[in-house]
């Protein structure tokens, strides 16, 4: 598991219903994208957080696909619908195996 | 023939007005969070005696892009590495068994003041200390901890909390006392031509501060935002590692981080900013 | 320093591999766009790819792409060794079909943004993003 992987999110805490709400996430992660070399010369291997989800009570709100062009400490913003009150799934899969996830509440109100 | 020298005369004309547009500081002003409001240009302090009449943020130099991502924690990368250093100031280390808020309690009440004034005297130790030296003398005598380092990464992590609990504060870095020597020795460096480029700080951050450099805009060189997120390294960077940047680009040898010429040029710099706000950790390119 | 007729040989073939690679690039952008569309034609309109016109660094660029109805966008970067950067595709909670993000530019060069939108037709838009060279650099 990469060092240090602290996933961040920003949920308002509560919305109307059927509202469309901002979320904004960051993920810290050095994103090596296999095009850069060591002191030494030798390729350093991709290692890179290739896939994001946000999901909502289990229906998905957005999936994202990483290349290595996606810059260190991942950003996302996007717009989900709220139809009711619940919690928010967000996850990060790593090139390495490992998943991280995070998840928020909402209210309605 | 003539039309076309015309055309490209006046295409000339056009980016010489584009450049004069582009020249120097913008004019947006610096809140972050919607609360913190940041002084990002100021009468210049007395003792810099006339050489700059107002002083600038770094911040007023960049883009709208870069400046958005400092204008909101949640978008600074630098803030990441605040989080990473709450963890440490509340974690227990060293001999003593102690951890930074056993003493200072909650930096966000008692480090708001600390940034501001650094490079301080430092009476007991006899010693001018910038705030990574305090950091680590912390850790060494009170925590019986092992000393993390200059620039690496833990001290810039705990470096950019106690910046950012002070955000805000002007900087009043003093000058006189003890202190005044090396002052004078940082000015000395400061107007210091070196390196096969022949170059001095001021040359191109008094002289030049708001022209290009190549693609990029001149900063006036202020320190109020650091430790600094840099877009280039995707990281913090310390004050003395920037130094060393740029001496090294005058094509000179540097000063080590942490030397007394650095420690002296870090307190004059500090000065250039008074009246500034603390911003660290910035954001810049 | 001097040069030898081998190294002026030398920068002469990579100067010469360094003009190919625009080709070589292209054929991958194109070959990155036919595996999204299978072949469909792409189309304009509908589709907004706000980037900066300068960046100040090609590390970490903010892009934002907004296509009403899309079910999904790629985001290309022609001027990249490989020139994929994303795909955000819209779940049935997505709030609009746009997003923002940070990219990596390797040099002055196009971005692109492709969306298949529901009835699956496909449009594009693009942006010439200029990436300047640090002054220092530090």
């Amino acid at each position: 598991m990469a060092e240090n992987v602290t996933p961040r999110v920003r949920v308002p805490r509560s919305a109307a219903a059927g509202e469309t709400i901002t979320i904004k996430t960051l993920i810290s992660h050095t994103m090596e994208s296999g095009q850069r070399k060591d002191g030494d010369g030798n390729p350093i291997p991709r290692s890179i957080i290739n896939r994001f989800t946000c999901d909502f009570n289990g229906q998905n709100v957005i999936d994202v696909t990483l290349e290595p062009a996606i810059s260190t400490n991942p950003y996302f913003e996007f717009q989900s619908l709220v139809p009711e009150a619940g919690t928010f799934t967000f996850t990060w899969f790593d090139d390495d195996g490992s998943v991280y996830t995070d998840t928020k509440e909402i209210a309605i109100g | 023939m003539k039309k076309t020298m015309l055309r490209g005369a006046i295409a000339a004309a056009a980016m010489i007005v584009g450049a004069q547009g582009a020249l120097a500081q913008d004019a947006d002003s610096l809140t972050i969070n919607g609360e913190i409001d940041i002084v990002t240009e100021a009468p210049a302090a007395a003792h810099l005696d006339g050489a700059l009449r107002t002083v600038y943020s770094g911040w007023r130099f960049r883009s709208d892009e870069t400046q958005a991502m400092e204008m909101d924690d949640f978008d600074n990368p630098g803030m990441l590495a605040v989080e990473d250093a709450m963890v440490a100031w509340n974690t227990a280390e060293g001999t003593e068994g102690k951890s930074c808020a056993d003493c200072h309690g909650d930096a966000a009440e008692s480090m708001t003041n600390v940034r501001a004034v650094y490079p301080r005297w430092n009476e007991e130790a006899g010693e001018l200390r910038n705030l990574q030296m305090q950091i680590d003398a912390c850790r060494t005598e009170q925590m019986g901890a092992e000393a993390w380092g200059l620039d690496k990464t833990p001290m810039l992590n705990m470096e950019a909390l106690i910046s950012s609990v002070g955000r805000g504060t002007i900087v009043n870095v003093a000058i006189d006392g003890p202190v005044a020597d090396m002052w004078e020795q940082g000015r000395e460096l400061y107007y210091t031509r070196t390196g096969q480029l022949e170059l001095s700080c001021a040359n191109c951050h008094e002289d030049n501060y708001g022209n290009y450099i190549r693609a990029d805009h001149l900063s006036q060189g202020q320190i109020n935002g650091f430790p600094t997120y840099r877009l280039k390294n995707a990281k913090l960077n310390g004050v003395q590692g920037r130094f060393r940047g740029c001496v090294r680009d005058t094509r000179a040898e540097t000063y080590a981080v942490g030397s007394p010429e650095f420690m002296a040029l870090e307190l004059y710099v500090a000065s250039r900013g008074n009246g500034l706000a603390v911003e660290g950790p910035s954001v810049r390119n | 320093m001097t040069f030898t007729r081998r190294d002026t040989l030398l920068m002469a073939m990579s100067a010469t591999a360094a003009a190919m690679l625009p080709f070589r690039a292209s054929a991958a952008v194109e070959d990155n766009i036919a595996a999204f569309t299978g072949g469909a034609a792409v189309g304009e309109g509908g589709i907004t790819l706000t980037a900066p016109e300068i960046a100040e660094n090609g590390n970490t660029v903010p892009i934002e792409v907004n296509a009403p109805g899309a079910v999904s966008i790629m985001v290309l970067a022609a001027g990249n060794p490989t020139p994929p950067v994303a795909t955000f595709t819209f779940g049935p909670l997505a709030g609009a079909q746009q997003a923002s993000t940070r990219i990596r530019l390797a040099g002055t060069q196009d971005v692109i943004a492709i969306a298949k939108m529901a009835d699956g037709s496909f449009v594009q838009a693009s942006a010439e993003v200029k990436v300047t060279i640090g002054g220092c650099g530090g």
